[in-house]
């Protein structure tokens, strides 16, 4: 079972995307990306990430995350960005009351896309 | 076989997904992610049932318009699509009465010539030929209202408020369009509080969202902030306040940001009124029209102060 499914799957979802969007959108290290991008498309995207981090159900490729983010690495998109999110990550994760193991599971699973992401 | 029918035309559906059956047929639906997590696929059901599933983390104002992931849709029977929003039809409507609710705000009553299908907080497309057009909120109730009700406020050389002001008149006929958007009330949840936040005449869709939700028995907090430069340009001042002593869990609060501010009004940035009163929104529902900057700044800030990106409805305008 994946972690997404233990933790309650797609109705599990929405308070999770809250948790970490609110997280994501007023940290000053990266909340300039999210500038000026419709919130209601941005949140859609934040859970489709989460879902896809939970081993949830996603048909996202390498490639599609290397177009999706290529206009952001222009902008100057970076490791240390990357560590952020990783960061709320894990802490939305931990203030979800998800289980140790099964936010290494999902940190390990995001982890894997960090050089797609900053097309490396 | 279950059917996908769109424009006139049928496919044979099988197994695949709608949005693959009908991509398969040539016609382009823009999609990413293809799980319904997206909802860059988003299309409209004219008709058939909907799989439950296909409507999975869309917004309730989204389901009521019966509003769908095709990418995670299998029908178990015949099913007419849409293209979201792809097109609001056009009619004719009457004039019947025109009157000054404030200095710079008109009301204007329309009657449609067929059957108009709306909910309160919706807006409609207002054609003064066919290149010049605008669209306006609708201030009325279907179940309380029979006419049409827009607020238009005078923008300074305006071409449609300015001939909307200045050359129409009762009887008259105008062009509109079916009404779109989804900033509007569903009920269900009759014991959440809401919230309201609007300037100007972003007033106009709230008015009709409040009363929506306050004669559909709503339980929960209707709570209203309305803001405006200065006191002359508050409207629909009575009405609102009527409304407040019908309903007890109904609150009105109009915000002055510059000049006098009179005794029964709040002074200060609408926004900032309507916060500091209500810090904490966890579980809240919220609706914010107006000047885009209010709105965006709104959403952001409701959001952070607990409110769902679910429960977030905004119209800036």
């Amino acid at each position: 079972m994946s972690v997404y499914e233990e933790i309650g799957g797609e109705a599990a979802m929405a308070a999770a995307v809250d948790v970490f969007y609110r997280k994501v959108l007023q940290d000053d290290r990266i909340k300039h990306f999210f500038e000026g991008v419709d919130m209601d498309k941005q949140a859609a995207k934040q859970k489709a990430f989460l879902t896809m981090a939970l081993g949830g159900p996603h048909n996202y490729t390498g490639e599609d995350m290397r177009k999706g983010h290529a206009h952001l690495v222009a902008k100057g998109l970076n490791d240390s960005h990357f560590d952020a999110v990783m960061e709320h990550l894990g802490a939305t994760l931990t203030e979800l009351k998800v289980p140790a193991h099964l936010i290494a599971q999902a940190a390990a699973i995001a982890e894997s896309t960090r050089n797609d992401v900053l097309g490396k | 076989m279950p059917k996908v029918i769109y424009s006139g035309q049928s496919f044979e559906c099988g197994e695949q997904s709608v949005l693959d059956c009908l991509t398969s047929q040539g016609v382009q639906i823009p999609s990413s992610c293809h799980s319904g997590l997206c909802h860059t696929c988003m299309v409209q059901a004219v008709s058939g049932e909907i799989p439950k599933k296909a409507q999975s983390g869309l917004k309730d104002t989204l389901v009521a318009q019966n509003c769908f992931l095709p990418c995670v849709c299998y029908p178990e029977g015949d099913i007419e699509v849409t293209l979201y929003d792809g097109g609001l039809d056009r009619l004719e409507a009457t004039v019947t009465d025109l009157r000054n609710l404030s200095a710079d705000i008109l009301g204007i009553r329309l009657k449609p010539s067929r059957a108009f299908d709306y909910r309160a907080g919706q807006f409609i497309n207002v054609f003064k030929d066919e290149n010049t057009v605008r669209s306006y909120s609708l201030a009325s109730v279907p179940s309380l209202d029979e006419e049409l009700f827009l607020n238009v406020r005078k923008v300074p050389n305006g071409v449609v408020s300015g001939w909307i002001f200045d050359h129409l008149k009762a009887g008259d006929t105008v062009t509109i369009s079916e009404a779109g958007g989804e900033c509007f009330y569903v009920p269900g949840k009759p014991e959440q509080n809401i919230l309201l936040i609007g300037t100007g005449s972003g007033l106009a869709p709230l008015y009709g969202i409040i009363r929506d939700a306050l004669h559909s028995g709503h339980k929960g907090k209707v709570s209203l902030y309305h803001g405006c430069n200065t006191a002359p340009e508050l409207y629909l001042v009575d009405e609102l306040r009527k409304l407040a002593q019908t309903y007890l869990n109904f609150s009105y609060t109009p915000c002055i940001s510059q000049g006098e501010v009179p005794q029964d009004c709040v002074s200060g940035m609408v926004l900032d009124v309507a916060l500091a009163a209500n810090p904490a929104l966890s579980g809240w529902r919220a609706f914010l029209c107006g000047h885009p900057e209010m709105v965006k700044s709104a959403k952001q800030k409701t959001f952070f102060a607990g409110v769902s990106m679910s429960e977030i409805f905004a119209d800036p305008f």
